[in-house]
């Protein structure tokens, strides 16, 4: 009894309405949201989540007030499936509609493959220069080197989750404990002391004559956090000293400990590739007599050691290169128009949508074919 | 009666649309050959015409300065500023900035002249208000940076064909040309330490720092490259031109012929005018074959303006296609004569609106929808399209009356839309693809455009349900108000389909160019909104959860849901597709929402207080 009213339930079509009338009012405040919050915030606490919840300001409770992306995602997919199972009945007419949901279910899942498996990063060249690496461009990490061998470099890097736990952090082969005292995921530097800034409590390295404070986290797509930290390095034989490291560092900071010679510096995290790219030239390309951009474009040399592939590639705007599971963009470019930012995206569903679209269009094709032959035999007779 | 009063109405019409193509040979200066031109500007060869039609527009929201023709404007500002600046072209609204210049509100335009006492002020307070967030301006303050900006433009167009106070310009090149050689060997001497001739010299400079400012300044590049030039972009304004020759280039002929066109302008001389403007297109004909035809079909477009004479023809439609539904029950004759007659107008305006988007395509070498304005009469096209389809299937004047509200109310959106400049501007880099504008923007915008039609026909249902017994009344075998259900099921579904398609069309685009189908952006999400509520409608629909009713209200929501997509998410003013951001349509929004929830609230009242729906007194029985 209880599992028919259950079974009515998910299979109606009464709570397929319900659903995608939730899912537009979603959409609509999520949009709203993302004025405010940022395109990356607001996409985390209405799409990416199973409720949003409310808070008054400085509270530590909050409560769901609303279904997230997730929740409605999983009962719309719930509905679907369940419908057709309960209602299967092979029919001549209903396949277009079978195929059209088909597609809708691939479509879902493999937005949710996406939104798990992907990784985005970014590959930021200069003229001229190779990197063999892609970086974050939201989470750091703290790259400790150990530089003591000058033809053998080993780098131990700390994620920035584990930094923001603060603490003691082990790893094997350091001969040391990294002793994170503050963490701050934003952050702002300054060589002179003004209102709302610390000195920070740093005896070593550049931290020891610098000023910080902490800043609210960036919420906007195009500006990235600044972290800072101070960490303490301390040996089993006593404290070498405390240290701060930060994104606005540019240079490593270097230190002994025992026979060993360390740098440490505190940076994007970063993507390894088995290949390299060099940027060879990058284009700006604008209109005639104005300055609205007609072009962007990056020659690169693409190198990968182990095959021996060597050859220039093309990147421009809707052109991208696919290439060892990965695929780069033309994002951006230093203003100087002697840089080029380009995306990298690793996203084992990308061919997901492609496949639901095919069968989403096919399964309309049929649905029409379906109802126009019947009702052009009745026109006939 | 039935058959004949349509065809004349059609013919009357379309009479009218031809006659405004013949041209009487103008006497006196030859403006319209002027307009003709071409020149290159915002990165595309376009005719004087329309560079003077834009740019009116900017300053003055018209295409005309009273009976003075737009090319006769520029002409005028071009190579007589100092009658141009007399004459009243700025258009002011706002009475704190009057207040500021210490104008008077009586007028509606103002000239240069009145406007040049307070410049500096003005450039000043723009230069303070443009270091301040967008969205806290004040209306002073938006009406302030357009007036900046549209001064900016006038001053640079003065200062396009010749410098500042020059009235025979074919004179001076003259005196220019010859002081070249002395001046230029005194310029060499001068470096070289030796003694020079300080008279030449002074000269030549002279010449070169008007030049140089006419380089600076000059708003369209109007002389073309010489004709064994690599690149045929390679336009250059005439200050550049001029200052070239010194290094040993060629005086250009377009540069000659201007001058001379200048010269006889200003001593009033239309016979020698004309011919340094006919020798010029014969020059221009003989080395610059493409260039030339796309300045002489944009000036035919310009002037046939092929959308203008629509919307007068969707007017006089959709008052016969409403007079026919009033007279529907009363008298069944006149109704379809009225009707018929709405319908072949309708065609003729669909005919004429479809010329002007293929023309517009032809001239842009682009698919029809490139930026918010061609959306503006794409969509209206799409729903005049639908309209006549529905009118075919459903003789009953309905859709005839829904295409021809729909094509009047677009095109009106897209004429204040041109208002913001050149509606033909290039596509900036990530747009640049011919592929993806033909299969997802035109898609999604057939998807925007059902949605209406849609929302349309449910409006047309409330208001005649409410006000008119027409929705009992048969047509055929049908009641009115089941034929316009019929309809309106048919568009949601068409709409569904459209929007959903083009929406993952766009997800393909978003993937092909920065790698994710997905992003969250305002206007993908605006797209969704479409197509949630269309698939709700039908689920709606196929669950029995709505009927006839029901589902009106939800396709009238629908029209605020598309509004919303439309030109709200612009407004947000973040994200990837804010190209077209403006405040000004603001108030509007929320006038059609407000008065769309204010028609949902009317369908909302219980069917007794629907005329339509009132069982009529039955007769007093024996």
């Amino acid at each position: 009894m209880l599992l028919e009213r259950l079974i009515k339930f998910f299979t109606s079509l009464r709570l397929t309405v319900v659903l995608l009338v939730l899912s537009l009012v979603l959409v609509f405040i999520g949009t709203l949201g993302e004025v405010h919050l940022g395109l990356y915030k607001a996409q985390t606490e209405f799409f990416r989540s199973f409720f949003i919840y409310w808070h008054p300001s400085n509270a530590a409770w909050k409560i769901p007030v609303f279904p997230g992306g997730y929740l409605l995602g999983a009962a719309l997919l719930l509905n679907l499936v369940s419908a057709h199972i309960s209602r299967f009945k092979f029919s001549r007419d209903k396949i277009g509609l079978w195929i059209i949901h088909a597609g809708l279910i691939l479509l879902i899942l493999g937005q949710l493959a996406t939104d798990m498996l992907a990784v985005e990063s970014q590959m930021h060249l200069r003229q001229g220069q190779m990197k063999n690496y892609s970086e974050s461009d939201r989470l750091d990490e703290l790259a400790i080197t150990d530089i003591t061998d000058k033809k053998l470099e080993t780098v131990v890097a700390i994620p920035q989750r584990l930094l923001a736990g603060k603490g003691d952090l082990r790893n094997d082969p350091l001969p040391f404990v990294v002793r994170v005292k503050e963490f701050y995921a934003n952050s702002q530097l300054s060589t002179n002391a003004a209102p709302g800034l610390a000195r920070v409590n740093a005896d070593s390295g550049f931290g020891a004559s610098l000023w910080w404070k902490p800043l609210p986290r960036e919420t906007a797509m195009d500006r990235r956090d600044m972290p800072s930290a101070l960490v303490e390095i301390v040996t089993p034989q006593g404290s070498l000293g405390t240290w701060l490291v930060s994104d606005w560092l540019e240079q490593p900071q270097t230190f002994i400990a025992g026979s060993h010679t360390f740098q440490m510096q505190l940076r994007s995290e970063r993507f390894y590739l088995p290949f390299s790219l060099r940027l060879l030239q990058f284009h700006h390309d604008v209109y005639e007599g104005t300055d609205i951009p007609k072009n962007f474009s990056s020659q690169l040399l693409l190198n990968r050691p182990d095959t021996g592939e060597r050859r220039n590639v093309l990147i421009y705007m809707n052109n991208p290169l696919r290439y060892d599971g990965r695929t780069f963009y033309q994002a951006s470019f230093d203003t100087d128009n002697a840089g080029t930012i380009l995306q990298v995206v690793k996203n084992p569903g990308w061919l997901t949508p492609y496949l639901a679209c095919v069968l989403i269009a096919t399964g309309m094709v049929v649905q029409f074919l379906s109802h126009l032959i019947p009702f052009l035999r009745r026109r006939r007779s | 009666m039935k058959k004949i009063v349509p065809w004349v109405l059609v013919v009357v019409f379309a009479g009218w649309v031809l006659s405004t193509l013949h041209h009487p040979p103008e006497t006196g200066f030859h403006t319209r050959d002027f307009g003709r031109l071409p020149v290159l500007l915002g990165g595309r060869v376009q005719p004087l015409d329309s560079v003077a039609r834009n740019t009116l527009l900017q300053i003055r929201e018209r295409q005309s300065v009273d009976e003075l023709s737009a090319t006769a404007w520029l002409m005028e500002t071009m190579m007589a500023p100092d009658r141009a600046d007399k004459l009243d072209v700025f258009r002011i609204d706002n009475l704190e900035l009057l207040n500021l210049l210490q104008l008077s509100e009586r007028q509606k335009y103002y000239s240069f002249d009145q406007i040049q006492p307070h410049l500096d002020d003005i450039s000043r307070q723009a230069q303070r208000i443009n270091n301040t967030d967008d969205a806290s301006h004040t209306a002073f303050e938006r009406q302030l940076l357009k007036l900046d900006n549209a001064l900016e433009l006038y001053q640079r167009l003065k200062l396009s064909l010749c410098p500042a106070n020059t009235t025979d310009f074919a004179g001076q090149l003259a005196d220019y040309e010859q002081a070249i050689p002395a001046g230029v060997a005194a310029a060499q001497a001068r470096e070289a330490g030796k003694s020079y001739d300080q008279a030449a010299f002074t000269r030549l400079l002279d010449f070169l720092s008007s030049y140089n400012d006419l380089s600076k300044y000059a708003y369209p590049l109007m002389v073309p490259p010489a004709p064994d030039a690599k690149s045929r972009a390679d336009w250059q304004n005439i200050g550049q031109s001029l200052m070239n020759v010194v290094h040993g280039s060629d005086l250009s002929p377009a540069v000659k012929a201007y001058a001379a066109m200048e010269t006889a302008y200003n001593q009033n001389q239309p016979a020698a005018f004309n011919q340094a403007l006919d020798d010029y297109h014969q020059w221009l004909g003989e080395w610059f074959v493409p260039e030339t035809r796309q300045g002489v079909q944009e000036f035919f477009f310009n002037e046939f303006q092929p959308f203008y004479k629509a919307i007068f023809i969707y007017v006089t439609a959709f008052l016969l296609a409403i007079f026919a539904l009033l007279t529907f029950a009363l008298a069944p004759k006149l109704s379809e004569m009225l009707r018929r007659s709405a319908f072949w107008l309708v065609v003729l305006g669909a005919v004429i609106h479809t010329f002007g988007l293929v023309f517009r395509m032809w001239l842009e070498g682009r698919p029809p929808v490139t930026n918010l304005y061609s959306s503006a009469i794409f969509i209206g096209w799409g729903c005049v399209i639908l309209g006549i389809i529905l009118e075919r299937v459903f003789a009953v004047g309905l859709g005839s009356a829904v295409a021809s509200f729909a094509g009047f109310v677009t095109l009106v959106i897209a004429h204040n839309l041109s208002m913001d400049g050149d509606t033909m501007e290039m596509l900036r880099a990530v747009l640049d693809t011919n592929f993806w504008l033909a299969t997802h923007v035109v898609v999604v915008t057939l998807g925007y455009a059902s949605t209406f039609m849609a929302g349309l026909l449910g409006v047309t249902y409330v208001l005649l349900g409410l006000f008119t017994p027409l929705l009992k009344q048969k047509s055929g075998d049908l009641e009115l108000g089941k034929v316009l259900a019929k309809m309106t099921y048919a568009i949601v579904c068409f709409a569904a389909l459209f929007s959903f398609t083009g929406t993952v069309l766009g997800g393909i685009w978003a993937d092909q160019s920065w790698g994710r189908f997905w992003g969250w952006d305002p206007k993908e999400n605006g797209a969704l909104l479409i197509v949630l509520w269309n698939a709700a409608i039908l689920h709606a629909r196929w669950g029995g959860l709505i009927r006839e009713r029901g589902l009106m209200n939800m396709v009238i929501f629908g029209n605020i849901v598309t509004s919303w997509s439309w030109f709200g998410v612009n407004m947000l003013g973040i994200g990837l597709h804010s190209y077209g951001f403006m405040d000004a349509a603001f108030k509007w929004l929320v006038l059609f929402v407000s008065s769309q929830v204010a028609l949902i609230i009317l369908g909302l009242l219980p069917p007794g207080m629907w005329k339509s729906f009132q069982t009529p007194p039955r007769p007093a029985g024996p």
